[in-house]
């Protein structure tokens, strides 16, 4: 109200009145909030690639002193005596540690891809309404379970059922850990296998329906085919999941070094090695340093599944 | 004229059988949870009680409660949301309303997904090296709740990008013609119509960061504590370890005891999923647009 009556502002001329210095260009508090929140939120983007560097520079510089120095690659990759403990001579071979990690994630995603690929299909194609809507919550309340407590349900539930059901002296073994694993990975696989599905365009269907097909003949013969693709980044971000799963793959394979011959054998895996055993050993020590070396595999197994995945997404996107 | 050929009836068959084929396969999916539930409330429903949650361990962990672990599950929550959420919130802010589409904001989104696909352990790893070592935290609820805040910051950043990207661009515009800056668009029209999507996705969170064990085994979850945390440097007992440690480490538990811990631990995720799952319903029934 203190403010001048409009008839005075319009005596002066433009620009001559009390402004702020540089009204031209829109240079107030606004402006500069303006600038420092897009700085802010910048940062806040970055951030993501800023941590994935940290973890890779972290783990690679406590793993580093061992990589150049006490480590035989040899003996790593190929000899599959794991045995950092020896007193007369500890042994770093990862063998039986990258044997047991892909037998248990091969069980588990052959066992997950019949299943979450079927109901990926029903539910994007066959499923209507409401079913559709509380199969897709399930398979969510079905990927919320925490890892701990499949690991017990594979430790307290499926080791006795294995043991009786097929007459073995122990139940914690690839098969128990690839079932627990594969129920595991099948939501995510669903849900991405969903996404392609959903992702292929409706005229497709239509051009199809229109021809007088089926709706499984649609499904088969032209949704299926044009989401190959999107089907093979389920897969193998499914295998992603599995390969970098800890604890229910230390509570549920047994845990002991060896080469399995069978799905009753007990296997032990690299990430449920580095689970059990860093918090035994010394800071810088040998066998902490050859535990990062070991993280450092998985992270970039597990960068180049992620990677791999993303690239055919984008492949879809473009096309 | 119209009636159906053999040909056709077979067509019909196989579809319905093919229908009923993969109705099977998800329900092979989801009975396996409903099953695991009820086992876990038969075998631990009698261990949860008033006493068991507000009690501390006792005789090595083989009796008594939870409540040090259930404290101190909820106190690394907190802490992991103070950190997560703020970042988590800014970048998704930039990736929906500021990034061009450049080779930058591939890239963040391809940091995003490795950061969600990183396995646990190596998150474990990276956390003993980076919080415990380098920044001198120690074994301590910061370190491990920082552990916990970088491994689950793609959820909130996805969840939050996805609320704010369903927010119509007609809005925005609507608030750029009107003369308000970027900053005040967002701050006025796009977050507050975003704002219960991205609560949807932060309670997420807590479910995600609740059931965690492999990144704070070593960062600062202590296998047994019988007073409590207090300050953020103390460690902490956490229930999914606490779970790990009577299920695998402890000789001579009473076999009710690990599965009411079960039945808490997936009671509170669940819980979690539940109350985020049917806000979203309840969003979508009530969005005017």
């Amino acid at each position: 109200m203190e403010s001048a009556p409009p008839e005075v502002l319009e005596d002066k001329p433009s620009g001559a009145g009390p402004q702020p210095v540089h009204a031209d260009d829109g240079r107030d508090l606004h402006w500069f909030v303006d600038k420092a929140v897009a700085a802010i939120v910048f940062v806040g983007g970055v951030s993501a690639i800023v941590f994935i560097i940290g973890i890779f520079v972290f783990i690679t510089s406590e793993g580093f002193e061992f990589i150049g120095g006490a480590m035989d690659w040899k003996e790593f990759f190929l000899e599959p005596a794991w045995r950092p403990t020896s007193d007369s001579k500890p042994t770093y071979g990862a063998f039986a540690l990258i044997v047991g990690t892909a037998s248990v994630t091969g069980l588990a995603v052959l066992t997950a891809i019949p299943f979450s690929l079927g109901s990926a299909i029903y539910i994007s194609e066959f499923a209507e309404g409401r079913y559709r809507e509380i199969l897709k919550i399930m398979i969510e309340l079905l990927a919320a379970i925490p890892s701990v407590v499949w690991g017990f349900i594979g430790l307290t539930i499926m080791n006795p059922l294995i043991i009786e059901t097929f007459d073995v002296p122990i139940g914690l073994n690839v098969l128990n850990a690839g079932i627990i694993l594969g129920l595991m990975a099948a939501p995510i696989m669903t849900t991405i296998a969903e996404d392609a599905l959903k992702a292929v365009p409706d005229h497709y269907r239509e051009a199809a329906e229109a021809l007088g097909a089926t709706r499984w003949q649609v499904t088969w013969r032209v949704v299926l085919p044009a989401a190959k693709k999107g089907l093979m980044a389920a897969v193998l971000l499914g295998v992603g999941r599995g390969f970098g799963e800890t604890m229910a793959v230390l509570m549920a394979s047994g845990h002991s070094i060896n080469i399995p011959d069978g799905v009753f054998d007990s296997v032990r895996a690299l990430t449920a090695t580095i689970a059990a055993e860093l918090g035994e050993t010394a800071v810088g020590s040998d066998h902490y340093q050859a535990l990062f070396t070991l993280g450092i595999l998985l992270f970039v197994i597990t960068f180049i599944i992620n990677l791999s995945a993303d690239l055919v997404i984008r492949g879809i996107r473009k096309t | 004229m119209f009636e159906a050929s053999p040909l056709n009836r077979r067509n019909k068959r196989i579809e319905r059988g093919m229908s009923a084929l993969y109705l099977i396969m998800a329900l092979i999916l989801i009975v396996p949870v409903l099953v695991i539930l009820s086992i876990l409330i038969i075998k631990g429903g009698p261990a949860v009680s008033w006493a068991f949650l507000t009690e501390d361990p006792t005789n090595g962990m083989t009796a008594g409660g939870i409540f040090p672990a259930l404290i101190g599950t909820i106190a690394l929550v907190i802490v992991a949301l103070i950190a997560s959420v703020p970042v988590g919130v800014a970048a998704a802010i930039y990736l929906s309303e500021y990034a061009p589409d450049n080779w930058l904001t591939r890239l963040i989104n391809l940091a995003i997904i490795n950061l969600a696909g990183v396995p646990s352990i190596v998150h474990a790893l990276f956390g003993v090296g980076a919080f415990v070592l380098f920044f001198e935290f120690g074994t301590s609820i910061l370190a491990a709740s920082l552990t916990l805040a970088v491994m689950t910051l793609p959820v909130v950043i996805v969840a939050t990008r996805e609320s704010l990207q369903a927010v119509p661009q007609a809005f925005r515009e609507a608030c750029w013609n009107m003369g308000a800056t970027r900053w005040q668009t967002i701050q006025r029209v796009v977050l507050p119509n975003a704002i219960s999507g991205i609560l949807t996705g932060i309670i997420l969170e807590v479910s995600r960061t609740a059931g965690e064990t492999a990144p704070i085994m070593f960062t600062g979850a202590a296998f047994f504590l019988p007073f409590l945390p207090e300050g953020v440097f103390d460690q902490t007992m956490a229930l999914s370890l606490h779970l790990f440690v009577i299920a695998t480490q402890v000789p001579d538990v009473p076999p009710d005891l690990p599965f009411g811990v079960a039945l808490v631990l997936i009671g509170i995720v669940l819980a979690m999923n539940s109350i985020s799952i049917a806000f979203r319903v309840y969003l979508r029934g009530k969005k005017k647009w």
